[in-house]
């Protein structure tokens, strides 16, 4: 089954949990001076999972025919992932997930230079004497426009040195 | 009026206010450039540094300097690395950043320059000219109104995003509305599908929305096939040729400029739709005046399309300020903050604006012209080199992009696990990228979700049910062409494929 048909699929599991949760769950706890009101909480969402499941069933079933020219091609063809960089790709946004993690331990200026070198070295830089210097810079900018300029909280050393 | 313009002109004029625009236009370029930041976070953190100057004139010209650059500063990251910062700015990419693909980023920076120039100051014209009676016209929309002008807007994305399959459109912007309803709504106060975890006790965030559905696939795709380079096309001579646009070209965009200037700024002047939603329906009215070759360019380059939301995004952030200056009600979070700002400065906005303060008052008209012309002054020799961003070796370039989309989702919540949530939904905007399913009505659907609702829900506790539909016409006539225009495509879209057909038969 074509992957569109599959996302359809899931899309139309996730409204019918969410469906579920919206007509059976939710009401339980509502005091009763609002369920005096024509709206409840749950109302939009209820609306929602009903539209949502007979939109994903309409494209499931097929029922809606594909236009005349045929859809543009998409940019990278999933079915051939073998002959790109996926591997390349799943590193990055392990190492995103890493840093996502990492960031208030080891603090921001260890976590930011530590992931702009190891994805750029994922991706094939090896001139280590420039992108160390360019990341150093980097966060030190981004970290002085965070911190000094707007006043958000940014950790920037590990969490056993200072502050 | 012609007294008013007098006195501020004199006002604006002045050596120090002069600065103040020019000043304000480049914090508010450089700034907007970065995504997570839009011109709400920078007016307020600008707003110290414009009371300390102590004259209300001046003060509200920094700001309004700040506002349009960064506006403008939100154009780009849009365009160049498709990471739409700011709301209204997510239709200037559908157009923007294939153009930027093609080589020709320069020209698209250009185009939007323009046509934001030509929204702001049209808009300024018409603000000079109708705010008081606008204000009146403006009090006449209601809940139901809102509601149905949402549906409006809503409909015309799924109509038009589909690449003509609205099915999927339409699936998206409901997934969207759906994503909305995660968190605590304004109107119950009680958590919603939070499945008991505390982060999501305020819902998703845009900024970590909008970077997981458009920046994040384009980093992945770029990393994926290292032959799909951040622009294709010659544009690796070194230098940005192709930053003037032609004349047959100008007389193109000419009328879409004039047509969305003036749109755009009335949808401006509706507390609450703002910017956003005039982009949207500035890129939709147009796409469907254009003449049947011309629609098939929407999309992938085409000079209108980007024009397009830029002058009504423009426009419409002018038209946001009639509320706030004739009744004193902000018409957006931003004109709310700038709200604070004066009444800090000891000047309370409403109806008597005008008549107690009118050099305040006409200050802010004429530095709205000043801003503009500055803005294009100053931006046009400086978009060669922000263009040349796009021209980085990849192994700098994609880390930076994804550094970026972080540093974005992080301002936003101050949360870690918003990065969590930004590499999921990324992972899965990915995945829909492939099947072919638009991303742009699911992030539209999520930013107008949670006003659609309170509308609704406002407008059904006024009316106790749903009779409000039929009891006002103006909603009544709202959602009938909300329904035309998800019917009409598929409807010409099968009488497209009936004719093809019978002439294949009859050969």
């Amino acid at each position: 089954m074509a992957l569109d048909r599959w996302i359809a699929l899931i899309i139309l599991g996730v409204c019918l949990v969410y469906g579920y949760a919206a007509f059976f769950t939710m009401d339980a706890g509502l005091p009763p001076f609002m369920q005096r009101n024509p709206i409840w909480p749950s109302t939009f969402p209820k609306v929602l999972s009903v539209l949502a499941s007979i939109t994903a069933l309409i494209i499931l079933l097929g029922l809606e025919k594909p236009p005349a020219e045929g859809g543009k091609k998409p940019d990278i063809d999933y079915r051939r992932l073998g002959d790109y960089n996926t591997g390349q790709a799943v590193i990055l946004l392990g190492l995103m997930v890493a840093y996502a993690l990492l960031l208030r331990p080891a603090g921001f200026i260890l976590a930011t230079v530590g992931f702009i070198t190891v994805a750029a070295m994922v991706l094939g830089e090896r001139k280590l004497y420039i992108l160390l210097p360019v990341a150093g810079l980097a966060t030190g900018i981004v970290w002085y426009l965070v911190q000094g300029v707007l006043g958000i909280f940014l950790r920037p050393l590990p969490f056993f040195m200072g502050v | 009026m012609l007294e008013g313009l007098m006195i501020g002109l004199t006002t604006a004029t002045s050596m120090t206010n002069i600065l103040m625009v020019i000043g304000g236009c480049l914090i508010g370029t450089f700034i907007g450039m970065l995504p997570g930041l839009g011109p709400m976070s920078i007016i307020a953190i600008m707003i110290p540094v414009a009371i300390s100057l102590g004259d209300p004139a001046a003060a509200l010209i920094l700001l309004a300097g700040v506002y349009y650059g960064a506006i403008f500063g939100g154009s780009t990251s849009s365009i160049l690395l498709n990471a739409p910062g700011v709301a209204g700015t997510v239709a200037s990419s559908f157009d923007g950043y294939p153009m930027a693909r093609n080589g020709q980023a320069g020209k698209a920076l250009t185009i939007a320059a323009i046509a934001s120039f030509a929204g702001g100051t049209i808009a300024a014209v018409l603000l000079m000219i109708f705010a008081p009676m606008l204000s009146t016209l403006a009090l006449l929309f209601h809940s139901a109104e809102y509601f149905a002008l949402m549906v409006v807007g809503l409909s015309a994305i799924a109509a038009f995003a589909g690449t003509g399959q609205v099915g999927k459109a339409v699936l998206m912007t409901l997934v969207g509305l759906i994503m909305a309803t995660v968190g605590e709504g304004a109107l119950f106060n009680l958590p919603r599908f939070t499945m008991g975890m505390m982060d999501l006790q305020s819902g998703f965030s845009f900024v970590t929305l909008a970077m997981a559905m458009f920046a994040l696939p384009e980093a992945m795709f770029l990393v994926m096939n290292p032959a799909r380079t951040a622009t294709q096309g010659d544009g690796s001579d070194g230098k940005i040729t192709g930053l003037r646009i032609t004349r047959a070209e100008a007389r193109t965009i000419a009328p879409v400029i004039g047509r969305q200037s003036v749109q755009g700024f009335f949808i401006g002047v509706l507390p609450g739709a703002g910017a956003t939603i005039a982009s949207f329906l500035g890129y939709a009215v147009e796409r469907n005046l254009a003449t049947p070759e011309e629609q098939k360019e929407f999309g992938k380059g085409s000079i209108k399309g980007l024009a397009a939301p830029e002058a009504a995004n423009n426009a419409a952030c002018t038209g946001s300020f009639v509320p706030l200056l004739t009744l004193g009600i902000p018409g957006s979070g931003t004109t709310a903050i700038l709200l604070g700002a004066l009444l800090a400065l000891n000047v309370s906005p409403g109806p008597r604006l005008m008549i107690d303060e009118p050099q305040i008052f006409w200050a802010v008209i004429i530095s709205m012209y000043l801003g503009n012309l500055v803005l294009l002054v100053l931006n046009l020799p400086l978009i060669p080199y922000i263009a040349k961003v796009l021209s980085i070796p990849r192994t700098y370039l994609i880390p930076f992009i994804l550094f970026f989309t972080l540093m974005g989702a992080y301002i936003g919540q101050n949360n870690a696990t918003e990065l969590l949530i930004l590499v999921g939904f990324g992972v899965c905007a990915t995945i829909l990228r492939f099947a072919d399913y638009p991303l742009a009505p699911l992030l539209i659907g999520f930013i107008l979700g949670r006003m659609l609702e309170d509308n609704f829900s406002r407008s059904m506790q006024l009316y106790d049910g749903i009779g409000f539909v039929l009891e006002r016409p103006m909603t009544l006539g709202l959602l009938v062409i909300a329904g035309l225009l998800v019917i009409l495509p598929s409807y010409r879209a099968r009488r497209a494929r009936a004719r093809a057909e019978g002439v294949a038969d009859g050969d």
